[in-house]
């Protein structure tokens, strides 16, 4: 059962407007029907006459079919409550092909110089995605179009806080060739929308440089076109998050997993605010790590594996272990790392697995030195203790290393907002003094004593952005 | 024990048996009589399974490598394992014995010493083995006979001939530290450190009747109910009558009133009276002055008491474990020097501390077994359950207090020193910090797991969802401590066919009606988020109770284990339940300081706003702009060209009908919360308190006090209104069914059906808890706007996944209850939370 919809309605001032339908191979008289895919497209005609014509293109779709068909594995509530159906968008760009290809291409065998001629146009779309970087206004008016954009309010009856939504209706205007509007609508629509529905595939670059031809080639927003059309190969919510988002009518957990991808999809701010600074931060790692001697390392909290990279170029490290709490970090780590390529020597003194700081799992005291960079201010602070009591007193290796963001130092960074933390995950940061008494009191728990270095560029007033403590099981005594 | 004369060879119940003798003498044909296959390794079948061949000598390496393996495997379980090798050599026994020290076990060696000639005889028979090796193995035997035990063996049986080897039969005795049939009731008492006066006056408190001899000394004691006393060791040394403990301790073990095991205090004690070259230290001069004034037939009787003491008793079928400093579960009931040193000293990590004295290691913090394990040894100002264990040695010597506990009650008894009698190294409990924070390890967790649950057996958690539960566990969840309980997810009733609907109460009644349940409650359910309340009388019960440290009145969170707000609502709303519980005078109603409360809080806007902003208001602001301009299009188009539009038009009408509907149907369950003013908590269930698990009660029993809650605090707590259906009954269904009509028609999200009682058993078993009948309206926030123009397509769904995990997870949120009020520790309760968490990232339809 067909039962959504989306909107085009093409209107033309020249005389005889109704000669649009020649331009558009569809009689002003008569309403025709296509399938396509997802549903079906109807085209009739509100209005004709010679003074002004008006074509609209009403696309049905079926939201089980794309629920069906879309991407990503699994369920998510969002993909069955959904508002593609409502918004111009990709879906809509494959319609327009559909029914209007021969118009798009330009061809009109009755009235072939009405085709190649700039003729007075006004597109009207009721429903448009506008989220933010590239607008509405960016896209078009660049190609001559002038563009009225209208809000469309959330709920504005009920809820008039709630403000407006990301959608605007618009209308554009412009005195332009026929088959050029419906070939820029079809390249930029989809790229207003975010998601497009369907995975982008090397067939995708042709149909673009295809369809966009030298307008697409001058335009100033040229690259971020190319990159929204083509690259939404990402995936949008991981797997993991995404199994949990599947939970009955909790929307809560749908929100809380969209929360969490947030989260996860989420680069270390600071990072890119000084990209210099998780080399440092590394290098301060791997020297600490020379000092102590040790010959085996586990990185908890690998990510990605940034830090294990530079671990395995450390000829001395016989034994390197990954571990972090999340499989998909795991998983790019081992293909960042090229795992299956490494030979077998190399691949010998490196493993990858999952486990957690909180839990407690002795086998990890058999590496000489655990490091937990930039992991601690990722935990909730009523769980600190255990997460102390397992690596200091369970695992109780001979070496801890820990780094973590100086809150001290934050003040330097003009693009972070005052009082805001360095990454959407954060739960704290410390300032200085705040993680000498952390430390210390880890080391009067579980016999061991401490340093705490600066790492990166050191303020005389506020320290450096990170704190590497190094600590030091107390050896035996007596 | 070589005598030819004995027809039964006694082996302990879990030991390395060893046949020795050379190729042919009767081994295997003996221990295949004698012992079930799967008992018996042959070298031979080693060697046939890693080389095709038993008689391939080059595969002996390898075959003894899988032997080893596998041996290691049987006893590491705790299952007797015979080796049939010929064994005759020095070294290739050596590594059995080295085997059998590792496992904790004793090594029994049965040699099977027949004259070469039949030897040889066998071999032309079965294999052609050369001479020259049969007549060098058994020259390797006659010289090894001899120095058997003293290479480790604890019993050696020599068979002397084939008649022997014919007649011997094998007899098993249980190990000394198995009297596991012994079920007590008993009264387990800490380290007395011969403070006679506190154990007497212990005894008379756990109401044991002193016995007394002519001097006035207590030399017995007997329980009128026939409990027996349990000494964890230490009876001697730093006290002031450390004759007189032992005097009443030994009496009363001679009379069966009383085991004790032994106590590093013993140990040496009986090593110095052995005149043994001892450090005279820690109390040890004051015991042996004081057994100086004893008489000599006394000094001696104390000293083969406590020679013979045992280092560790299993009792009452196992579920108990008695030991001076503990044990770890791989060493219960295991008999070896090692175990012996640790049920005595205990672990330590090779560290001392600021006073000098050895760092323990934590062992009871990861302490996963079933027996419970009662323990002395180090003293602690407090005896407190750690994971299943707990150490009552309180320190009476130090001026504590000496603590006993009854046993199966798990009651304490305490009596308090009368003075200091001896200075501690360190204060009691210094350094020992705060309670150690029941750890949760790794392993309780991870991989693919089987909770025994209660109600539902045994439910399975796989590798994969429990990965993914571990990161939200880990990343989000509130603290372990408080996290007692998630609740599970719900099926609805089955689909209806009726006109217009996919779901409609009669399912649910004719669901209950076919498992033959007398009576259901329905209840209005509440369109808001799920979130489950802790509430603590006040913070220290969270700590004694829970062991959170954090020393907050308790926890609210949602149903993935978050807590449910950032800022500070949370604790406001879990301060004005525990006034609500204060004033309703539920604290001492159920005789409990916390409780754990399952409900739903309100407006659904205040946990999922932005869920509603930016997906529900957004998908009903673009469908309503675009139904709407279709519409007012088609409109046009339709004037001017009548008779071909209309379908399409009447369509679209519909369309924006739906969408509607759609926004009214989130809007009513959005409203604009300031702080706590807005916010509403419907409690719908108690679920469990120090006084019980609330799960047995009915849900009228529930909704009852609830009420009484909802009184207390009307404007924060919303009741729950009900109606009890008997599904049997025709016109109570009716009834049913109508106030369901009514309650959708106004609006309202729908109906819960459940069983009276929650826990209620069918035909089939457990049947479903619950089953949610949701109205119409409701449906197109689920389903979408036009869901109800696809009715056809989506009566399809299939419920089967759905049914099965409500009714897992329901089974483990119970069993997590059940398992926080039977008082079993943390990891215990835990295993079970998670695997409810797990569970829910297996894949099922979210619509359901």
């Amino acid at each position: 059962m067909i039962l959504l919809v989306v909107l085009l309605t093409i209107t033309t001032t020249h005389r005889p407007a109704d000669e649009l339908g020649f331009l558009l191979h569809k009689h002003p008289e008569r309403v025709q029907r296509f399938e396509v895919s997802a549903g079906s497209a109807h085209v009739f005609y509100p209005e004709s006459g010679p003074d002004r014509c008006t074509a609209a293109l009403l696309l049905e779709l079926d939201p089980v079919a794309l629920a069906r068909g879309g991407g990503g594995d699994g369920f998510a509530l969002g993909q069955y409550v959904n508002d593609r159906p409502y918004v111009a968008s990709s879906l809509f760009s494959v319609a327009l092909a559909r029914v209007f290809g021969s118009a798009m291409k330009g061809r009109c065998a009755a009235r072939p110089e009405l085709a190649a001629t700039a003729l007075p146009l006004e597109l009207r779309l009721p429903v448009v995605p506008s989220p933010g970087g590239l607008s509405v206004e960016q896209l078009f008016e660049p190609l001559g179009w002038s563009v009225r954009t209208e809000p469309i309010p959330l709920d504005p009856v009920t809820f008039p806080e709630w403000g407006d939504s990301h959608y605007v209706a618009v209308t554009l205007t412009a005195s332009m060739r026929l088959a050029d509007a419906l070939t820029q609508l079809y390249v930029l629509l989809p790229v207003l929308d975010n998601a497009k529905h369907y995975w982008v595939s090397a067939e995708e670059i042709d149909k673009l440089v295809r369809a966009g031809g030298t307008w697409l080639a001058n335009h100033p927003e040229r690259e971020a076109i190319t990159g929204r059309y083509l690259v939404r190969k990402r995936r949008f919510t991981e797997e993991a998050l995404e199994r949990l988002a599947e939970f009955e009518d909790s929307v809560e957990t749908a929100e809380a997993a969209a929360e969490e991808g947030e989260v996860a999809e989420h680069h270390d701010d600071a990072e890119q605010r000084d990209p210099s600074l998780a080399q440092q931060r590394r290098a301060a790692i791997l020297a600490a790590l020379r000092e102590t001697g040790a010959r085996t390392v586990a990185d908890l909290g690998c990510g990605e594996g940034s830090l294990l990279r530079e671990l395995l170029g450390e000829r001395a490290l016989r034994s390197i272990l990954g571990v972090d709490v999340a499989p998909r970090s795991l998983r790019t780590a081992a293909r960042r790392l090229r795992l299956d390529e490494l030979p077998q020597w190399q691949r010998d003194r490196i493993e990858l697995r999952q486990g957690s700081v909180v839990y407690a799992e002795e086998r990890l005291g058999d590496y000489d030195a655990l490091v937990l960079s930039e992991v601690i201010e990722h935990l909730d602070p009523p769980r600190l203790p255990a997460f102390a009591a397992a690596v200091f007193g369970v695992a109780h290796p001979r070496t801890v290393l820990v780094t973590t963001p100086n809150v001290e130092y934050n003040v330097r960074w003009d693009s972070l907002p005052a009082g805001t933390k360095r990454h959407g995950d954060h739960r704290f940061e410390w300032t200085r003094a705040e993680f000498a008494a952390w430390a210390e009191q880890v080391c009067a728990g579980h016999g061991y004593t401490v340093r705490i270095r600066p790492v990166g560029p050191l303020d005389a007033e506020l320290g450096a952005p990170t704190q590497l403590a190094i600590f030091e099981r107390t050896e035996v005594q007596a | 024990m070589s005598s030819p004369n004995i027809p039964e060879l006694s082996i302990p119940e879990l030991s390395l048996v060893a046949l020795v003798g050379v190729s042919g003498s009767g081994k295997s044909t003996f221990a295949h009589r004698h012992f079930r296959a799967t008992q018996i390794l042959s070298s031979d079948a080693f060697r046939a399974m890693v080389a095709d061949d038993e008689d391939d000598q080059s595969a002996t390496p390898d075959a003894f490598d899988a032997l080893y393996y596998l041996a290691n495997k049987r006893l590491s379980a705790g299952r007797l394992t015979v080796v049939d090798a010929t064994s005759v050599r020095r070294e290739d026994r050596a590594k059995l014995v080295a085997l059998a020290k590792q496992q904790d076990v004793l090594a029994t060696a049965i040699v099977f010493d027949v004259p070469e000639s039949v030897c040889r005889e066998r071999n032309v028979a079965h294999r052609d083995l050369p001479a020259h090796v049969l007549r060098r193995q058994h020259a390797a035997l006659r010289r090894s006979i001899r120095g058997l035990r003293k290479e480790g063996f604890r019993k050696v049986y020599v068979l002397s001939s084939v008649e022997e080897i014919e007649r011997a039969g094998i007899g098993y005795e249980k190990a000394y530290n198995d009297l596991r049939e012994r079920t007590g009731p008993f009264d387990v008492i800490g380290d007395v450190h011969g403070c006679r006066a506190e154990l007497v006056e212990l005894l008379g408190e756990l109401g044991y009747q002193v016995r007394t001899d002519d001097q006035g000394r207590s030399v017995g004691a007997r329980h009128p109910e026939g409990r027996t006393a349990v000494f964890v060791g230490d009876l001697v040394d730093r006290g002031e009558d450390t004759p007189g403990v032992l005097r009443l301790v030994m009496g009363m073990a001679e009379s069966g009133d009383a085991l004790c095991v032994l106590g590093n205090h013993e140990d040496k004690l009986v090593r110095a009276l052995t005149g043994k070259k001892v450090r005279i230290a820690h109390g040890l001069g004051d015991s042996l002055d004081q057994l100086a004034n004893e008489s000599e037939e006394f000094r001696a009787a104390a000293k083969t008491f406590m020679d013979g003491l045992i280092s560790h008793y299993r009792l009452d079928g196992g579920a108990l474990l008695v030991a001076h400093a503990g044990l770890r579960e791989q060493y219960h009931g295991r008999a070896s020097g090692r175990v012996r040193a640790l049920c005595m000293y205990g672990e330590t990590t090779g560290e001392t501390d600021e006073y000098g004295l050895p760092v323990r290691h934590p062992w009871a913090n990861d302490y996963r077994g079933s027996a419970t394990v009662v323990y002395g040894h180090t003293p602690v100002p407090e005896a407190e359950w750690v994971n299943n264990t707990i150490c009552l040695d309180t320190g009476c010597v130090f001026g504590g207090k000496l603590t006993a506990l009854r046993w199966p009650e798990r009651e304490l008894v305490e009596v308090p020193a009368r003075r200091e009698y001896y200075a501690p190294a360190k204060p009691l409990g210094a350094g020992t910090g705060s309670r150690p924070p029941d750890l949760l390890r790794l392993d309780d967790v991870l991989g693919a797991h089987i909770v025994d649950s209660r109600f539902l057996g045994r439910i399975t958690v796989r590798e994969e969802n429990a990965a993914a539960a571990l990161e939200v566990m880990s990343r989000f969840a509130i603290d372990p401590h408080w996290l007692l309980y998630l609740p599970p997810t719900m099926a609805p009733c089955a689909t209806s066919t009726r006109p217009g609907l996919l779901e409609h109460p009669a399912e649910a009644f004719d669901a209950y009606r076919a498992e033959a349940v007398p009576s259901v409650l329905c209840q209005e359910k509440h369109m808001g988020s799920r979130a489950v309340l802790v509430v603590v009388r006040d913070a220290e019960v969270g700590k004694r109770r829970f062991g959170a440290l954090d020393g907050a009145g308790g926890a609210l969170y949602t149903r993935t284990g978050r807590a449910f707000f950032a800022d500070g609502h949370g604790e406001a709303i879990i301060d004005r339940m525990r006034a609500a519980i204060t004033a309703t005078g539920l604290w001492e109603e159920l005789g409990t300081d916390w409780l754990v409360l399952d409900t739903e809080l309100l407006p659904w806007s205040a946990k999922a706003g932005s869920l509603v902003r930016g997906h529900y208001a957004r998908i009903g602001a673009a469908a309503s702009a675009a139904v709407g301009e279709s519409v007012a299009v088609l409109e046009r188009a339709a004037r001017r060209l009548p008779g071909e539009l209309e379908e399409l038009l009447a369509a679209q009408r519909v369309r924006a009908d739906n969408v509607a509907g759609f926004r009214s149907a989130y809007r009513r369950y959005c409203w604009p919360v300031d702080g706590l003013d807005g916010i509403s908590v419907a409690p719908f269930m108690i679920l469990a308190g120090e006084g019980g698990f609330f799960a047995e009660r009915d849900h009228s029993w529930h909704l009852a006090l609830i009420d009484r809650l909802v009184e207390a605090d009307p404007e924060l707590l919303r009741g729950t209104r009900r109606l009890a259906v008997d599904p049997g009954d025709a016109e109570s269904v009716a009834e049913g069914i109508r106030w369901w009509s009514e309650l959708t028609e106004a609006g309202g999200e729908g109906m819960v059906v459940k069983p009276m009682r929650p826990v209620s058993r069918g035909k089939r078993g457990m049947v479903q808890p619950g089953m949610k009948c949701r109205g119409r309206e409701y449906l197109r926030i689920i389903y979408g706007p036009d869901y109800t123009e696809q009715l056809d397509r989506l009566r399809s769904r299939k419920l089967g996944r759905k049914r099965s995990m409500a009714l897992r997870e329901y089974a483990l949120g119970l069993e997590s209850l059940a398992r926080l009020t039977e008082g079993e520790p943390l990891w215990r309760v835990h295993e079970a939370v998670f695997a409810v968490l797990a569970l829910e990232s297996e894949p099922v339809d979210p619509r359901l």
